[in-house]
């Protein structure tokens, strides 16, 4: 008697899906061009960088496959010298810039994505706490958060990376760098979150829906989750992606200034930082390429954040 | 000709995919020291007229059609720079709830006296004394004081006095006082609408009062006009319309009154619940709810008629028998 | 007294860092003494005692302004820094002027005509703006305006001149020339960021009711906009702005590292290089220091705007 529940449940999805595509925040997505070239600029750095390895031209980290008779080549466009094998130039070893510059993408990306999600994390669990239970959680959690905060995640970070680094000595330290900077940054900016969920919980919490489930007696970690969390999903998402690009650019930073990603495992922050000092000498291809790809990649995060806080937000008139 | 003069008023909100039209075709007139009281429930539009005729909707609202005449010149047509002199000098406002309407972070003088210098070739010292005088005509104490205070330190009912005072500093023609007692304690209620009715009579000055509350409209304004969906259902003298109600809403509104109805039995409510305005019914927007309406009712929205300045847009006003409301008898 | 706490928590980190980074031994006395010898020195140093102890010691030092010598510079840190400190300050100087001069009137601007088309091209900009790095802009002004145009000089402070002891950048030309690069790229992250949060504010306060009701006073709109409105604008501005020191602190890392700006930041990464433990911790204390100061100095300014908000104490 009654349907299958899987078949239920995919017919809720569906709808759910429907409902979503013909939503107001779908329809004024696809009236803002803006906001619709910015996503797809985004998912093309992204796919690209996950298929790096696929579809890179070289594999500049594997030393037989550079020859450094093949160093500072301009880019192809560069009459007489370019070549076509490398369609950005090559850099002072001999590695094509295109490879290079994707798998620092990837790198990029893959420290932006898991130190937002460590924050992310963190950041919520702590909001939650701290605005449900109130009190001293709620104190002692936010004068740390004002502390962390007025320091600046970024001198946060320069200090626990040049620390780490002079505490573990240059080699062990690259090895672990990848390891260290999520934490870092994860770390560092969790005050973010745990600030705006903070703000959203003590706003549902005054709402009536709260007391009648205190009433009930449902337990308060099932309140938290399953009634006050997803109401702030909303701005959840919205500082998720300037986070995303917070993450970028702190490391692209902390890798310019040699506490990040070493030299044989660049992201582009030290692509950019090794090629800093060749714009002097006329190699400009090998600082400037990689600074307009992540320009191009933050920008095109944060166009896409800006998008959606505006159309999320309740307060400002939308015409 | 009279004072200020509203023909066929059409006020719409463009909302993204939908427009709402917030007031429909509304007329009214107001001559010189005439009290005016509009009603009806929240959402009836009552606000909307009320900031329409100095042009003041909040975005995306505007005047979507006819003319508001202020002294036989269409003051709806304005841009900001020309309705500045007209804006807090001819024509003044008072908010309803004083909280917000005062500026947080300037004093009680500063918001006083810059009043006056905005529409007067005034010293600073003629500013604050003409500002204390006002301050003591809305029976503030202590005066020089309160005038160095910020608004957070003065109580509900000061907050109000202090913007009736700043209504009242450049002599205006016409106040518009928008549900001004709403936001304040009931005890001060009585006392700030006895206050206002007062400085009107002795300035002679005309006052179109927005508010629900039916006790307080019998009290202070000589004409009513009931707004009900964004459009006029009846107006006429406050006395007639409260004591012969012509249209079945406003019946149903004095029904409604603890007054009328005696003390253990259910009060009379009107069915139902105003509709939203973007899903009108179609002809009287009120016939849903009405019990003398039928099929013409939901076919044409009715028009105001009436004789001897009383008239209500209703096609069945002649079966409603009379009424003789406690408010009435006073 | 929040303040102190903070102090407080600084230097012991501080502390307990310089205890387990490297071997102030092997710095001052070189490799070739024996194993006997290095622990009677390091007795005498006192480098034996129990934690508590030397973290007392330590601290009595600290107050008195004694921080340690520097490895490299075999100076007092706390001097070192201190000769540093000035050319920090002004590229900070610099920066701040920058931003105060360009955010508040573009940001009144935007968020008083929203839709025009200039308010479209500044809202355009400061998210270009916040998108490049700060080290970014850096490289890119410096190849821009000094390799290939050549206009502007595009490393190192310049010439200074001195002012009652205090060497200056400001008062000459030469010296001139070389902070601007240096302090536009540090101004460059932040002031979008102004831009965008007065505009922001400011256009909800803008729908607020006293907003309208000074519209229906008839007052003239230059006084809505800059005074009633604005005037509440200033108080989140601040309080964004004070926390944006540390941001800015740690900017000035980065600006200095590319321009080659002898200031503390610059001295900083040095020092990280070369293990300068010293070095290091004297400049998170300072730094730590600067922090509490300007907090409380921002904590004034707002009880000074914000008429509601009294400071404990206060009479009301």
């Amino acid at each position: 008697m009654g349907k299958p529940n899987s078949e239920i449940s995919g017919a809720k999805i569906m709808t759910g899906i429907k409902s979503f595509l013909n939503s107001d925040l779908v329809y004024r997505f696809r009236k803002d061009k803006v906001a619709v070239v910015s996503l797809s600029i985004v998912l093309i750095l992204v796919f690209s960088a996950i298929l790096a390895p696929l579809i890179s031209p070289f594999d500049p980290y594997d030393l037989k496959s550079i020859d450094i008779m093949d160093s500072e080549i301009p880019p192809v466009w560069n009459e007489g010298e370019g070549d076509e094998r490398f369609l950005l130039g090559t850099d002072p070893q001999g590695r094509d810039m295109l490879s290079t510059i994707l798998y620092g993408m990837r790198i990029s990306l893959t420290i932006g994505f898991f130190a937002v999600l460590l924050q992310g994390v963190l950041g919520v669990t702590i909001g939650l706490l701290s605005g449900y239970f109130g009190g001293k959680i709620d104190a002692f959690f936010m004068r740390l958060a004002d502390i962390q905060l007025s320091f600046s995640t970024l001198m946060v970070a320069i200090i626990a990376l040049a620390i780490f680094q002079a505490a573990f000595g240059a080699e062990l330290y690259s090895k672990l760098a990848i390891f260290m900077l999520v934490l870092v940054i994860g770390i560092a900016e969790w005050p973010q979150y745990a600030r705006t969920v903070r703000a959203s919980v003590l706003a549902e919490k005054n709402k009536e829906y709260v007391d009648a489930a205190r009433v009930i007696g449902m337990s308060p970690k099932r309140i938290m989750f399953r009634h006050i969390f997803p109401n702030t999903l909303s701005p959840i998402l919205v500082i998720s992606t300037i986070q995303v690009a917070n993450a970028i650019i702190s490391e692209a930073a902390l890798s310019f200034l040699g506490l990040g990603m070493p030299v044989n495992q660049p992201s582009l922050g030290s692509l950019i930082s090794s090629g800093f000092e060749y714009i002097f000498s006329g190699s400009w291809w090998i600082t400037v390429i990689p600074s307009l790809f992540l320009v191009l990649l933050i920008l095109s995060i944060n166009m896409l954040g800006d998008w959606l806080r505006d159309a999320l937000n309740p307060k400002l008139y939308k015409d | 000709m009279a004072l200020l003069e509203v023909k066929d008023l059409e006020v719409e909100f463009p909302l993204g995919r939908v427009t709402l039209q917030a007031i429909r075709k509304v007329s009214f007139s107001l001559e010189k020291g005439e009290r005016l009281g509009i009603v009806g429930e929240s959402g009836a539009g009552k606000s909307v007229a009320a900031f329409s005729i100095l042009n003041l909707l909040s975005r995306p609202g505007r005047i979507s059609g006819g003319e508001v005449l202020f002294e036989g010149r269409d003051i709806s047509k304005l841009d900001n720079r020309q309705m500045r002199s007209i804006r807090g000098n001819q024509i003044s406002m008072i908010f309803q709830d004083p909280m917000m309407t005062l500026n947080p972070v300037l004093t009680v003088a500063t918001q006083l006296i810059e009043c006056l210098k905005a529409h007067r070739k005034i010293s600073d010292k003629e500013a604050w004394d003409i500002s204390i005088s006002k301050l003591k005509e809305v029976m503030i104490p202590s005066a020089e004081e309160r005038m160095e205070s910020y608004p957070h330190e003065l109580s509900g009912g000061m907050r109000q006095r202090v913007v009736i005072a700043m209504a009242l500093l450049t002599d205006p023609e016409i106040i518009i006082a928008d549900e001004p007692t709403t936001a304040l304690d009931v005890t001060i209620q009585a006392e700030i609408m006895v206050l206002m009715l007062e400085l009107c009579k002795s300035n002679n000055v005309g006052l179109i009062l927005i508010t629900h509350d039916l006790a307080v409209v019998s009290q202070v304004t000589e004409r009513i006009l009931v707004m009900y969906a964004g459009r006029v259902v009846e107006e006429g003298r406050t006395q007639e319309v409260i004591t012969n109600p012509k249209h079945p809403y406003t019946r149903g509104l004095l029904k409604a009154l603890p007054q009328e109805n005696t003390a253990g039995s259910r009060l009379n409510q009107i069915r139902g619940s105003m509709p939203s305005l973007n899903a009108l019914p179609q002809g009287c927007a009120f016939n849903p709810r009405c019990e003398y309406a039928n099929k013409e009712c939901s076919q044409l929205v009715p028009k105001l008629e009436g004789h001897k300045g009383h008239s209500a847009a209703c096609i069945h006003t002649k079966e409603i028998p009379p009424f003789n409301s406690e408010l009435g008898k006073v | 007294m929040q303040a102190t706490l903070v102090m407080f928590v600084i230097s012991l980190i501080g502390f307990s860092i310089q205890d387990n980074l490297g071997d102030p031994l092997r710095e001052l006395v070189g490799q070739s003494v024996s194993e006997k010898e290095r622990e009677a020195l390091r007795d005498r140093m006192g480098l034996n005692d129990p934690f508590l102890v030397q973290y007392g010691r330590f601290l009595s030092k600290a107050v008195q302004g004694d921080l340690g010598d520097s490895y490299f510079f075999k100076k007092p840190a706390l001097e070192v820094i201190a000769k540093k400190f000035p050319a920090t300050l002004e590229l900070v100087i610099g920066a701040t002027l920058i931003i105060i001069f360009s955010s508040v009137p573009l940001g009144i601007y935007s968020a008083i005509n929203p839709k025009s088309w200039f308010t479209r091209f500044i809202l355009g900009f400061s998210i270009v703006g916040i998108s490049v790095p700060v080290f970014l802009t850096a490289i890119f002004s410096i190849y821009i305006f000094s390799v290939e145009l050549g206009w502007m000089p595009s490393f190192g402070r310049g010439e200074t001149t001195n002012l009652f002891g205090w060497d200056s950048g400001f008062f000459n030309r030469d010296g001139l020339a070389h902070l601007v690069l240096p302090s536009i790229s540090l101004a460059s992250i932040m002031m979008p960021l102004f831009i965008r949060l007065i505009r922001s504010e400011m256009m909800e306060i803008l729908q607020l009711d006293y907003i309208r009701f000074a519209w229906a006073k008839g007052l003239y709109p230059k006084r809505i906009w800059f005074l009633h409105a604005f005037k509440n604008t200033l108080l989140p501005v601040i309080t964004v702005g004070g926390v944006q020191v540390g941001t800015m602190l740690a900017y000035t890392i980065l600006t200095e590292s590319v321009f080659q700006w002898p200031g503390m930041g610059f001295l900083f990464l040095e020092a990280v290089n070369r293990v300068d433990t010293p070095l290091i911790i004297a400049y998170i204390i300072v730094v730590g220091l600067i922090f509490v100061v300007t907090n409380t100095v921002v904590d004034l300014l707002y009880t000074w705007v914000n008429p509601t908000v009294k400071l404990v104490g206060q009479k009301s």
